[in-house]
């Protein structure tokens, strides 16, 4: 067994507006002279450290995690799941 | 007959809704904590807002995971009247219980305001004392009250008569204007705004009369007369 540092990036899916990153765009970044940025896209990262034998199971692990509790909303919310060795 | 109030941690409309429910409507109503289970002899559920975990992670989202939860699913599932409001309606949504999601606002903003709701399906539990269209003045106080679902949520929604209330205008972002849902077979209802800050002529500076009638249409529902 092995300890891994997992991350769950969740974020809406395309076509849910994302105020907030809209804003923080349009209301911040392209007021300064930031100019080539075309868009941000606002998200809640959690991390979890999680003992598995390898970085797979960490992975399948952490995802059946994040379906069995609704840690997303996948009609609303899309995730990314990155795992990093300890 | 026996209405359930469940209190969850971080429920803060659970006192104003039994105050309701017993002072003004005279039922039997009880708390019950959402680790317990709920006894056999209840006659109505009704899940108050709040701010169950602190809307740590997503509004509803923990709470959806309580234990009195399945409880809830199996009252449900026998036809009894359950009515989420505000916190409650995010919680029966996370639990699966009524369709769509409550997203933050289109504003961003927590709105605490009057708005003008109007009735579009008069045969729940909760809304048989209504005409149809029929307009209620009534608070909203919440951060994710945006509600949302994709197309062929909203087509199944419409055909099936689940649209229980509409915003009267645009308040907050939501798909179709819409306010409250309620579950296929219409027993189970959940709206955002708070019928329970609305009820008493002494805190409603417009008119009290309509959000009365979401209570006396449960009375009816049960054959108690008022």
């Amino acid at each position: 067994m092995a300890t891994f540092n997992v991350h769950v990036i969740i974020e809406n899916k395309p076509g849910i507006s994302d105020p907030e990153g809209e804003t923080i765009l349009n209301d911040l970044v392209l007021k300064g002279t930031h100019k080539t940025v075309s868009k941000i896209k606002a998200a809640k990262m959690l991390k979890f450290t999680i003992r598995e034998k390898d970085k797979d199971a960490a992975q399948s692990k952490v995802q059946d995690i994040c379906d069995d509790l609704r840690i997303y909303n996948p009609m609303v919310s899309k995730v990314t799941i990155q795992v990093f060795e300890e | 007959m026996k209405v359930a109030v469940i209190v969850f941690p971080g429920s803060n409309c659970d006192r104003d809704m039994y105050h309701v429910l017993t002072d003004v409507f005279d039922l039997d109503a009880q708390y019950f904590w959402h680790e317990k289970g709920l006894p056999k002899n209840i006659d109505a559920v009704i899940l108050p807002g709040g701010f169950s975990y602190g809307d740590r992670l997503r509004a509803g989202v923990i709470a959806a995971h309580s234990p009195i939860i399945k409880d809830v699913q199996k009252m449900s599932e026998k036809g009894i009247p359950v009515l989420g409001v505000c916190n409650g309606f995010q919680i029966l949504v996370e639990s699966g219980l009524l369709p769509g999601v409550l997203l933050k606002n289109e504003s961003l903003n927590f709105m605490c305001e009057w708005t003008d709701l109007v009735v579009e399906n008069n045969k729940t539990p909760f809304t048989n004392q209504f005409k149809k269209n029929e307009k209620i003045p009534i608070p909203i106080a919440n951060g994710e009250g945006r509600y949302f679902a994709d197309d062929d949520t909203l087509k199944h929604l419409k055909k099936n008569n689940q649209i229980v209330f509409r915003y009267g205008n645009s308040v907050n972002g939501s798909s179709n204007q819409i306010a409250g849902v309620c579950n296929e077979d219409g027993n189970v209802v959940g709206m955002m705004p708070h019928p329970e800050r609305a009820v008493e002529s002494e805190i409603n500076p417009k008119d009290s009369k309509p959000s009365s009638l979401i209570f006396e249409s449960l009375l009816t529902e049960m054959g108690v007369g008022n």
